[in-house]
């Protein structure tokens, strides 16, 4: 990665935030003790579903140390059902059940006691009298028929929209060749190692509800306060709170809400820290879990016209914002090819499981999975080497901007020129040949390709695509920067971070444009009423967004020290030259103000201000998202997220065929996402994403009995990647400037989680086609390909 | 029931009821927050702390069983008020972190394994971190940052006596 | 996840132990805890009493003792992993404990503690079965001795009595020229196994199987002995199709285990597999061709 022109950005620098965390003094939401704090713990339902029909808390409440013991009964009388994406009225969701539990693990009551175990132990001695009753786990069949989980909304369809972008009938009926193919991306999720944990507590002579709470989310105090009915300027959500880990499920709002309540009822501060078992079964944090089938119409030298894709989500029992995981993948959805027509319809059913929130990539690793099986059929069917198909596919580099059917234009990019550094590196046909030697000593092996995008910036106009309802066309975020009075520099950001180095990101952009040691800069995290717009890191938008509000800031700073300076010297502001924080005259560089002088000025000397300049060193500017600003066309097109970074995953994997293991031999990654502003973290995040990708794939999922049982709710049972399941990776790293961003940077805080499943069913797949069988149901677990490649020996037999 | 325990070379009592684990203890008894709640059933290795110089899950010990170990957390082995030890540098240097939440048990893990392995393979660090899972990272940079420290450690980038000189 | 309410009680002999095991039937042993304390956390587990014989001095040692090796209930599974007697006189043990979850796990867990919690997946209760281990208890003040074959009778369950308290398990040595395999399979390396196998094997100098002993973990309710093949084998150079097809009757008639991880037909099959594999390793082991570790 060069620097090219920049002194700070793109360069080999520290990250600001691990000083604290090596030390062990992040400040996580479970590190915050206010005095007097109570302890919340969660009585769930052993049923997929069943009816309340009676909760007896005597026993209960006798216990030691117990406070209280809430129901949703009378939650539901206080406040308000929580704010959905959809408008579905009749499918309520609400932080404790309400006569009916819709999933196995659903909360339906919570005690209050002094410590967490007294809580616990309370929980159990609830006497909870339920009837139970039919249940749907199934998708398909909650589709078909199934027992209706919301009886009021009269269906259990909660979505089903279809859009057409250009003549597919046409395209599919000039086209020699289809092919369809059904794939299934199975339930897990991001599962960071910490659960998501809320701190509240109630102020009712100052009319504040202070809430600490490792959260990543979108209007977060917004909806607190609309559920709990109290005014938003009365909710205060800390900033400056670590979160360990998210990834985009860290939205714990029912638990938010739950504890605001109880600190208003109880008048004491109410902790709600999720342990495992919770986190897992009733956390709502569950990832999609979505069926394809994809039909492409294509000819004999394997150029894909057109694609037909319909994807079923099964949402779980209750819907927030993640039937809108269907709508972001429409704003790529040809990834990089030039598919000139599409016809998508997207189906989102409610079951009988724990409910979704929104997973790294927002529903496009799924989609990006089903693109990349259907290529590589494509190319089977056809005979065709897989990485031909999709170089003849691919956008060339000449063709951008290039606008997709679905009227999003990408940015930026260099397919082919990135695919050509990777295979410069690792010699195509030496790998096959590799593959075919691994062949011949008696393992299965192959090679998997993907080539994937990631949207990033968080231009969310799927929301408006998919409600008519929703006009929201802005997604902004913010930077403020003061100098004060001794000089120092302090800029603020304005929600939480989970692991992203937006300190970092920070500090080095206003440092690029005032050209000063990031170092110097304190950056803060303030708090909700302390606060300038912020759309939090959600979409792989914070480089974009945060990055671009802090440029502009330091823009707005650098320009008015430069007019003071101006003023000062008495020159025309042309002929000032700004340096390093000094300005000096271009025709006479002794005639200069120093930064010292330029602070002194500004905060002591206002009649040495230039007329009409607010005193003091003081700005803020906040950033509309690039390409923002328009609503989708009655036929549906619309310009969803700004720019599209391009990840392209060559991996060799081998299967012990006797006992279905796979293992990956190597793995090269092709990566661009524009500017890199800090190579370490782009990397971290890259590495992460693949390991992340490794489990989605191969090991994770949120697996369900016949009974609506989750089985998959500890550790052991729900498996992460270890150091062992994560191979060393060669990341070849190439830079296509983004033309909308402030330095050319894009998104990467998806990255490698949206190619690395696609790449390893693919090789999985190539794997296993000398048996003619294949395999599109994630995770590709142990077991399930080892008896698959049985079942093939023995019928080859 | 009151217990007493050794944590960083200090003996502290203290009250707890048997059922407290060692990771609250160090947690709610001592304000030792280094040391993190994860799964708290002995799988992803974020409380990992040093018993008697082993790393060790900290959630699978009862308190009172710590009696008379030395305990040793995060907070131990930094060296002082804005210092940090060859390790905690690595790790800084490397970026082998992101959220931080896994970070003080791997840093435990990574003293213990240099402790009794001062050069060890990648495969010795990939196994000895195997552990402790990280979410984040994908685990590259945690490894780099282990090899850096034990390089750093046994002297690779110290000057010669000569140089010194 | 926090365990229910229990007393906690630190004993210094394997007497007061007894005692207390004697006066509530509801108490447990806890030794290293790396299995009872999650299962006390999620309250499946939930002792009144908690009796800690980790600091019974007594119980913690590795030492040879005959023609075996003994070794006390409460002794740490990596001390067992570092030690020389060990490495030189139990190859398979050294071989398996490695494979026991991770290096901290083990640092806490014991010896004692794996055997009596009988996890189907764990591997030293199938090391114990390969080996035909004695296992030493102590209920009241008597002593009893039990063979590892007739301990493990379900998954989490053992003969052992009501009030009892494991203090010994005893490996016979091997005299002679011998050989170890053992294989495991499961999604992550350091993960309970979905199917184990282990062999040792003694060969005569000319190359023949003059002592075999073969097992499988995992696949059912307690690790499982190969009598049949072991029998079948027994005196044979260890041909390859032979071991094949042997291991394969002698796991016709087992009840696989199948869970979220792995069918039953996965299950038996891998079985052949590993056995298999696990034989031919222990051969080439014996003649020298590969190390243990």
């Amino acid at each position: 990665m060069s620097a090219g022109h920049h002194r700070f950005v793109s360069t080999d620098r520290r990250v600001r935030e691990d000083r604290r965390f090596v030390v062990g003094k992040g400040r996580y939401v479970a590190d915050i003790d206010l005095p007097n704090t109570k302890h919340v713990a969660l009585l769930t339902c052993p049923y997929p579903a069943a009816r309340i029909k009676c909760i007896d808390k005597n026993a209960a409440l006798a216990m030691p140390g117990v406070r209280y013991v809430l129901d949703g009964a009378e939650l539901a009388a206080a406040t308000l059902p929580l704010m959905t994406g959809l408008d579905t009225p009749n499918v309520p969701r609400r932080p404790l059940a309400l006569d009916i539990a819709r999933y196995s693990g659903e909360w339906v009551a919570a005690v209050v006691a002094d410590t967490r175990a007294q809580a616990e132990d309370a929980a159990e001695a609830i006497d909870v009298t339920y009837e139970p009753l039919p249940f749907v786990l199934d998708a398909e069949q909650a589709l078909a028929s199934g027992p209706l989980v919301h009886e009021a909304h009269g269906s259990n369809v909660l979505l089903d929209k279809t859009l057409v972008w250009g003549k597919v009938d046409k395209d599919f009926a000039a086209s020699p060749r289809k092919l369809s193919l059904r794939v299934k991306w199975g339930r897990s999720s991001t599962v960071p190692i910490e659960t998501f944990g809320v701190v509240a507590s109630w102020d009712p002579w100052r009319e504040i509800l202070d809430v600490y709470a490792s959260i990543q989310m979108p209007r977060y105090a917004d909806q607190i306060s609309a559920a709990l009915k109290i005014p938003s300027k009365s909710v205060r959500v800390h900033y400056d709170v670590d979160v360990g880990g998210s990834y985009g499920v860290k939205r714990g709002i029912k638990h938010t809400v739950l504890c605001g309540f109880l600190a208003r009822r109880l008048d004491f501060p109410i902790r709600l820290i999720e342990d495992r078992l919770e986190n897992m079964r009733g956390g709502d944090a569950h990832g999609p879990e979505r069926l394809f089938d994809v039909e492409v119409a294509f000819d004999d030298a394997g150029i894909v016209r057109s694609m037909k894709m319909r994807a079923l989500e099964n949402l779980g029992a209750y819907a927030g914002r993640s039937p809108f995981q269907l709508g972001k993948p429409i704003g790529s959805i040809v990834g990089p090819y030039k598919i000139k027509s599409v016809e998508y319809r997207a189906i989102a059913v409610v079951t009988n499981k724990t409910t979704q929130d929104a997973v790294r990539g927002f529903g496009q690793g799924p989609t990006n999975f089903a693109l990349e099986r259907v290529m590589d059929e494509v190319a089977n069917v056809l005979g065709l080497d897989p990485l031909e198909v999709r170089r003849r596919n691919l956008i060339r580099h000449e063709e951008f901007p290039y606008l997709i059917p679905s009227g999003t234009t990408y940015d930026s990019g260099d397919y082919h020129t990135v695919i050509d550094k990777v295979l410069a590196n690792m010699n195509y046909e030496a790998l096959k040949q590799e593959r075919d030697r691994l062949r011949t000593e008696g393992k299965l092996a192959g090679i998997g390709i993907a080539a994937c995008l990631e949207p990033s910036g968080g231009n969310a106009t799927f929301e408006a695509l998919l409600n008519p309802a929703i006009t929201t066309s802005t997604f902004m975020d913010s930077c403020r920067i003061n100098v004060d009075g001794m000089g120092a520099i302090t800029a603020t950001m304005h929600t939480t971070s989970s692991g992203q180095g937006h300190e970092t990101l920070v500090g080095t952009v206003i440092g690029e444009v005032l050209e000063l040691d990031p170092d110097s800069i304190r950056v803060t995290r303030t708090d909700s009423l302390n606060s300038l717009p912020s759309g939090t890191p959600v979409g792989s938008r914070m480089a974009i967004m945060l990055g671009g509000a802090a440029f502009h800031a330091a823009l707005k700073l650098k320009a008015k020290l430069t007019a003071i300076g101006a003023h000062d010297l008495g020159i025309a502001p042309e002929r000032v030259v700004y340096d390093q924080g000094s300005v000096f005259d271009c025709n006479a560089p002794q005639n200069k103000r120093t930064w010292a002088d330029l602070v002194q000025i500004a905060h002591r000397n206002i009649h040495r201000m230039p007329k009409g300049f607010e005193p003091g060193l003081a700005v803020s500017h906040v950033y509309e998202v690039p390409t923002g600003g328009t609503l989708p066309t009655p036929d549906g097109r619309v310009q969803m997220y700004p720019c599209f970074s391009f990840e392209f995953h060559l991996i060799l994997l081998s299967i012990d065929p006797d006992l279905g293991t796979p293992q990956i031999v190597r793995y090269r990654l092709g990566h661009d996402c524009g500017t890199q502003i800090n190579p370490k973290i782009v990397r971290g995040m890259t590495m992460g994403g693949i390991a992340h990708g490794i489990g989605a794939a191969l090991h994770e999922e949120f697996a369900y009995n016949d009974e609506g049982q989750l089985i998959a709710q500890t550790f052991m049972d729900y498996l992460l990647p270890s150091s062992h399941e994560v191979p060393a990776v060669d990341i070849i790293d190439h830079e296509t400037p983004s033309p909308h961003t402030v330095l050319g940077q894009k998104g990467s805080g998806e990255s490698g989680y949206l190619g690395a499943p696609a790449a390893l069913a693919n090789a999985v797949n190539d794997a296993l086609r000398p048996l003619g069988v294949s395999i599109n149901t994630l995770p590709l677990k142990v077991s399930k390909l080892g008896d698959l490649i049985a079942a093939a020996r023995a019928k080859g037999k | 029931m009151r217990i007493k325990l050794t944590v960083n070379g200090a003996a502290h009592e203290l009250d707890i009821e048997p059922r407290t684990t060692l990771l609250d203890a160090l947690r709610d008894h001592l304000n030792l927050k280094g040391a993190h709640a994860g799964c708290e059933h002995g799988v992803c290795g974020a409380c990992t702390v040093l018993v008697d110089g082993v790393a060790v899950r900290s959630c699978l010990m009862f308190a009172p069983q710590a009696e008379d170990a030395a305990i040793t957390t995060i907070e131990g082995v930094t060296p002082g008020p804005g210092e940090l030890s060859p390790i905690q540098d690595a790790f800084c240097e490397t970026h082998g972190m992101q959220c931080g939440y896994c970070t003080p048990a791997m840093i435990l893990t990574a003293h213990a394994l240099l402790a009794a392995n001062p050069e060890p393979t990648r495969e010795q660090i990939v196994e000895a971190i195997s552990g402790n899972i990280c979410r984040c990272t994908g685990y590259a940079q945690i490894v780099e940052a282990i090899a850096l420290a034990a390089e750093r450690m046994r002297g690779v980038n110290r000057p010669s006596e000569e140089v010194r000189k | 996840m926090k365990a229910a309410p229990f007393e906690y009680f630190r004993v210094a002999d394997v007497d007061e132990a007894c005692a207390m095991l004697a006066a509530d039937e509801s108490a447990r042993v806890i030794a290293g805890g790396q299995t009872l304390v999650p299962m006390m956390v999620m309250r499946l587990a939930r002792p009144t009493r908690l009796i800690d014989i980790n600091r019974i001095v007594a119980l913690s040692y590795i030492r040879a003792d005959g023609d075996a090796i003994s070794i006390g209930a409460t002794t740490r599974q990596y001390l067992v992993e570092h030690d020389a007697l060990i490495a030189a006189k139990l190859p398979l043990l050294a071989r398996a404990i490695p494979f026991i979850g991770h290096a901290a796990t083990r640092a806490r867990g014991t010896i004692g503690g794996s055997l009596a919690n009988a996890d189907p997946a764990a591997e030293l209760p199938l090391i114990a079965v390969i080996l035909d281990a004695s296992l030493s208890y102590r209920v009241g003040s008597a002593s009893a001795d039990i063979p590892a074959r007739e301990f493990f009778v379900g998954p989490m369950t053992t003969a052992l009595p009501a009030g009892a308290c494991l203090t010994d398990v005893r490996f016979p040595v091997w005299p002679g020229k011998v050989g170890v395999g053992f294989h495991e399979v499961n999604a992550r390396r350091s993960d309970f196994a979905f199917v184990s196998a282990a062999a040792q094997i003694e060969l005569t100098d000319d190359g023949k199987a003059k002592r075999i002993a073969i097992g499988v973990g995992a696949a059912t309710d307690c690790p499982i002995r190969l009598e049949s093949a072991e029998k079948q084998l027994a005196g044979t150079e260890l041909d390859a199709s032979k071991v094949k097809d042997a291991v394969h009757a002698a796991l016709a008639d087992i009840e696989p285990l199948a869970d979220l991880h792995a069918t039953a037909a996965y299950r038996r099959r891998v079985a052949a597999t590993l056995a298999a594999r696990a034989i031919a390793d222990a051969r080439a082991h014996a003649q020298g061709k590969i190390h243990a570790h």
